[in-house]
């Protein structure tokens, strides 16, 4: 019997790294090719980068030169981190208010926010580029604002359900002790909240910076982020098309990420299974 | 009570921001996309009430309207099914003993982060590369390619995530349930049938509802690998209703009729799903 499970285990065991392995196979190539020249890249893509073929990392200064990859990845980090900080902490706040306030104007805001979560974005995105244009939004800081409304949805829903577990004699202590509304909430409650702000700021932080047609459309004439300079790097490149430098840009691309969750891999995991379970 | 009462009077600072953002990127423009809908326009200040026409040349005017709403659905099927089947399976082995689950997690999740553009740019790469080597094609050659090769993204972006859902509901499972069931000398399948899957309703409704809605909307991955080649035909909705607004003369409005049946479409299969799902689930 032991045995027999050990040698279950051993199969599941390799039967899991083949898997993994060939997981990894679509990064790696375009890792293998982003380090050979323009021609071999179409050439002969399967073949390991060799003297003929090794192209140092001519294809990343070439491509970062003509996609202005540093200008996208500084707009990137900002609209991101700005964003993400931004909605982290009003939609925190609006959501104690609507747990709190038993109101009809608060449960219409409610629903109002549960429903925005399952539009597509196809639904609103030409109006909105026109409302963004005419309140002077589409620029690096106005779309923080559209983040933060479109946002809203998913990061309430997710406050709410949990502030509502939290019992409210705590604020009714804190109130009576004398705090005012302002600090029972940065003092009492926020600092309980901090485990679903991280989930709120995950979720966040990693729609926004993988979007592309919310920028493309209303900052992406003049603006590019990584996801619009990508694009545009393959769309605008007429005739002989420069893929080894298409492929830097990819790798250039996809290592924030890989930083990003190397750094934070547990919280990340954790971050949005909480946010699925909750929501 | 007494907190709500201090609170009431609040309302500007803690939820007025929020409220203010989500007017100007949600409400009003839902408001006015529904309201244009019915109009003829180029750039909304010059909008014409038509009417239904838009929605009647949405329908009628070409296939490819009802084609990409075809492809979406059987693509959705496809790949909800897949996603699911092999995320599951994924979570049942990697909450066995065995040794390095921990980075085997993190490799099938790691795709996860990526998003949809550079994703669609990866595999436009891998695919064309075998296609060529194999049958001297490349993804604008036939939408079977394409099709499948958008089945093959989707499910190595989302696999990873659903995988770590199970994997929450799995180990949520309480032993003795198990232990009970191995006591009656249970097999594989019926413990698999009888104990995990009921055990794990919650997940699965979670799950579902976000392989469904994301497939339903997908489009980034859809620009980036196949751009609709061949010939639109791989074109799921989301794409359609884009290149309707953007590619097309004067088609603003057709556009957005098209986007209200896409919302309507998109919220209605939600609706279902939950109802359908949620009343499965038991009290654990």
């Amino acid at each position: 019997m032991t045995s027999r499970r050990k040698v279950q285990a051993v199969i599941g065991f390799l039967a899991l790294l083949i898997l993994a392995i060939i997981y990894m196979i679509p990064l790696a190539m375009v890792l293998m090719n982003s380090l050979k020249g323009n021609l071999f890249v179409s050439q002969s893509p399967f073949a390991l980068p060799d003297a003929q073929s090794f192209s140092a990392f001519q294809n990343y200064t070439g491509g970062v030169e003509k996609t202005g990859f540093f200008k996208a990845l500084g707009l990137s980090l900002f609209i991101t981190i700005i964003s993400t900080v931004v909605i982290v902490l009003v939609t925190s706040m609006t959501a104690w208010y609507i747990a709190r306030v038993k109101a009809w104007y608060t449960t219409v805001l409610y629903y109002l926010f549960v429903f925005s979560m399952i539009v597509p974005f196809q639904m609103v995105m030409f109006t909105m580029s026109k409302v963004a244009n005419v309140t002077g939004l589409d620029n690096p800081l106005g779309i923080i604002v559209l983040y933060t409304g479109f946002g809203a949805g998913l990061s309430v829903f997710i406050y709410v359900g949990f502030i509502r577990s939290i019992p409210i004699e705590l604020e009714e202590a804190a109130m009576i002790d004398g705090a005012s509304t302002w600090s029972v909430f940065f003092r009492v409650i926020f600092p309980i909240l901090r485990p679903t702000a991280m989930t709120i700021a995950i979720l966040n932080a990693m729609w926004i910076w993988n979007d592309y047609l919310l920028p493309y459309l209303v900052i992406g004439s003049q603006w590019q982020t990584i996801p619009i300079a990508v694009r545009s790097y393959m769309v605008g490149s007429y005739g002989q098309k420069d893929m080894g430098g298409f492929m830097a840009m990819l790798v250039l691309a996809i290592i924030p990420i890989i930083v990003f969750f190397l750094i934070g891999q547990k919280s990340i995991i954790k971050g949005v299974t909480a946010g699925a379970v909750k929501g | 009570m007494r907190v709500a009462q201090y609170m009431k009077k609040w309302f500007p600072v803690f939820a007025l921001p929020t409220f203010l953002a989500f007017i100007l990127a949600f409400v009003v423009p839902f408001g006015m996309g529904l309201y244009l809908s019915f109009t003829s326009f180029r750039t909304v200040n010059d909008a014409r009430w038509v009417g239904v026409q838009n929605y009647v040349t949405a329908f009628t005017e070409n296939n490819d309207f009802l084609h990409s709403l075809g492809f979406t659905v059987v693509f959705t099927v496809v790949s909800v099914i897949s996603v699911n089947v092999i995320a599951f399976a994924l979570a049942m082995a990697l909450t066995r003993a065995i040794k390095g689950t921990n980075i085997f997690r993190a490799v099938f999740f790691l795709p996860n982060l990526i998003g949809g553009i550079v994703l669609g740019y990866v595999w436009n790469l891998l695919i064309n590369a075998v296609l060529k080597a194999m049958f001297s094609q490349d993804l604008t050659y036939s939408a079977t390619y394409g099709f499948w090769g958008l089945v093959i993204v989707v499910n190595w972006q989302m696999i990873g995530y659903m995988m770590v859902i199970y994997i929450a509901g799995i180990q949520n499972i309480p032993s003795e349930v198990m232990e009970a069931a191995e006591i009656d000398a249970a097999g594989f399948w019926a413990k698999l049938f009888q104990v995990t899957l009921p055990m794990l309703a919650g997940s699965i409704t979670i799950c579902l509802f976000l392989t469904l809605s994301n497939c339903l909307k997908m489009f980034d991955q859809n620009l980036a690998l196949t751009d609709g080649a061949p010939n639109n035909e791989t074109e799921g909705l989301a794409l359609n209703i884009y290149r309707t607004f953007y590619a097309i003369r004067n088609h603003q409005g057709v556009g957005q009729a098209k986007a209200v049946v896409f919302f309507i479409f998109v919220s209605v299969v939600a609706y279902l799903q939950l109802r359908a799902t949620r009343s499965k689930e038991i009290d654990a």
